[in-house]
């Protein structure tokens, strides 16, 4: 369980990208951040596994506070919470294999790390869900030789590999095209529920978050406005969280465009 | 029919004229005044001809006939070169991490380009100077002269290769929950290797260059023996030890082009 109260963020003097943010989320639920690029959607994501430094509030994660953390607790608490990337971030120039287990990197030792000998228990549990999402095949092969669908499922099982108790996803299909970007979310979906974990994802494609996700958190100057069920997501609140663009219009060139072009 | 001729001049490099003829009769009148007053001695430039006319003779043919002197200097030259690339670029990996942005704060940051900056700037034959004041004449001068060479080129050149890279591998791999030192040898270093070892290629040849220039200044190595054949008057064997060091330039030229082009 995630509990986030009076989360704040200011980079210098500015005005703050987070301000007094409160959100809880519960059991298994899949989550959906909306909101206009720069209503802090990413810091909020960031400041909860702390690659980015809160400036007050309180974020805990089954009851840990993780804004007090520093060191080694830190590093334990980030490898309880797993991140998918919007570029992927995989490391190009290694073997998929190899990105995969870097997600075990917060619990093995240096030394299995740089040589390579990762417990067979890791090494069973990569191609289980390398399986499943359907890469085995490319274990050997160096990660930038992958489409861009390919590419985000070992971005997924990496994440998978942490063992987390919550799955941040920071807007992880806006660099695919529709149709890749659609399998990525069922595939976010069904192991979701399959692990019972919990999933926040920030998301740019509206008719996405509307369709596979439970929750819908809309943000705007760094609050949240609006936090229900899809189906309570109408034109005003639309238009609150997104003013400036008329809501329909957005949500049907979502729906046909995708989200490749938002950054 | 076309309507009347439009032309077009690209507009000049220094917009305003006043300024431009400033700057151009400034040059003009800089030359006309500083010419005049070069301190060239005719007739001993006329003297110089003459003798080097009279080295080339006795430089032509090329001896060869103290050719294990030759190879012993170059085995010696091959030897400091590999030595000093070995310690330099060993020295230099380590140092750019401390000197770039991105990956170092601010005071280890100032230190680590501070050091990459004082072995950058001087020659190595002042440091070879340095050195062989310090350590005596020979080979171990030569080594540490161009260790400092390579740290002021590798550690520069790497730095700021670490300062380009991408940053999001570095962020997934601090999401795992990743120490410091796993997250340079997984996001950092697959990253930077293709560079790390043309660079390495790219100083070894360099190396190998240098020495025979820092040898002219007693720190061992082919540029030694050439000093010492010049300063005995042999200019046939002189002729032959710049013919050998051309050569195994241009080969291993060849050699490492070959190398960083498979390899990068």
């Amino acid at each position: 369980m995630l509990e986030i109260s009076g989360l704040t963020k200011r980079y210098g003097d500015g005005e703050p990208v987070l301000s007094n943010l409160d959100l809880n989320v519960k059991g298994q639920n899949i989550v959906s951040i909306i909101g206009s690029s720069g209503a802090g959607k990413s810091t909020l994501l960031r400041c909860i596994n702390r690659l980015v430094e809160p400036s007050s509030g309180s974020i805990k994660l089954n009851s840990l506070e993780i804004t007090s953390l520093s060191g080694k607790a830190l590093r334990e608490a980030r490898r309880k919470t797993g991140m998918v990337f919007q570029g992927f971030n995989l490391v190009d120039r290694l073997t998929v294999m190899e990105n995969v287990q870097a997600g075990r990197l917060g619990y093995i030792s240096t030394w299995q790390a740089l040589s390579r000998r990762y417990p067979q228990a890791d090494i069973q549990r990569a191609y289980e869900l390398m399986e499943r999402v359907g890469i085995a095949h490319y274990a050997n092969q160096r990660a930038d030789q992958l489409s861009g669908g390919e590419r985000q499922r070992v971005g997924v099982v990496r994440a998978l590999m942490q063992e987390p108790d919550i799955l941040l996803c920071d807007e992880p299909t806006a660099s695919l095209d529709p149709r890749t970007s659609e399998q990525i979310m069922v595939l976010l979906r069904t192991l979701a529920e399959e692990l019972a974990l919990p999933v926040i994802i920030n998301i740019h494609n509206v008719a996405e978050a509307k369709e596979y996700t439970d929750r819908i958190v809309g943000m705007r100057f760094g609050k949240i406005i609006f936090d229900d069920v899809p189906t309570s997501l109408d034109d005003k609140a639309m238009n609150d969280i997104y003013s400036g663009t008329p809501a329909s219009d957005r949500l049907s060139t979502e729906t046909t465009q995708g989200a490749v072009h938002h950054a | 029919m076309p309507s009347e001729m439009r032309h077009w001049k690209k507009p000049p490099t220094i917009e305003n004229p006043i300024v431009r003829w400033g700057i151009y009769s400034a040059i003009v009148i800089y030359l006309a005044v500083t010419i005049p007053t070069l301190p060239i001695n005719w007739p001993r430039v006329m003297e110089g001809i003459g003798r080097a006319s009279q080295i080339f003779n006795g430089a032509f043919p090329p001896s060869f006939e103290r050719s294990e002197l030759l190879i012993d200097g170059f085995v010696e030259s091959l030897r400091i070169a590999v030595l000093a690339t070995v310690f330099g670029v060993g020295l230099s990996v380590p140092l750019a991490f401390l000197a770039a942005r991105n990956l170092s704060p601010m005071p280890v940051y100032i230190l680590g380009r501070g050091i990459i900056i004082l072995a950058r700037s001087f020659h190595p034959v002042i440091v070879a100077i340095l050195f062989v004041k310090a350590v005596g004449f020979g080979p171990l001068a030569g080594v540490l002269t161009l260790i400092v060479y390579s740290i002021g080129f590798v550690a520069k050149m790497l730095a700021e290769r670490i300062e380009e890279i991408d940053f999001g591998q570095v962020e997934a791999m601090r999401a795992t929950g990743a120490s410091r030192i796993l997250i340079i040898f997984y996001a950092v270093f697959p990253q930077i290797i293709p560079r790390q070892v043309g660079l390495s290629i790219y100083q070894l040849d360099s190396n190998l260059r240098a020495s025979a220039v820092v040898g002219i200044v007693g720190a061992g190595g082919i540029g030694s023996t050439l000093a010492n054949a010049f300063g005995r008057y042999d200019y046939d064997f002189a002729l032959a030890i710049t013919m050998v060091i051309v050569g195994v330039i241009l080969i291993s030229e060849g050699i490492s082009g070959q190398i960083r082009k498979r390899y990068a």
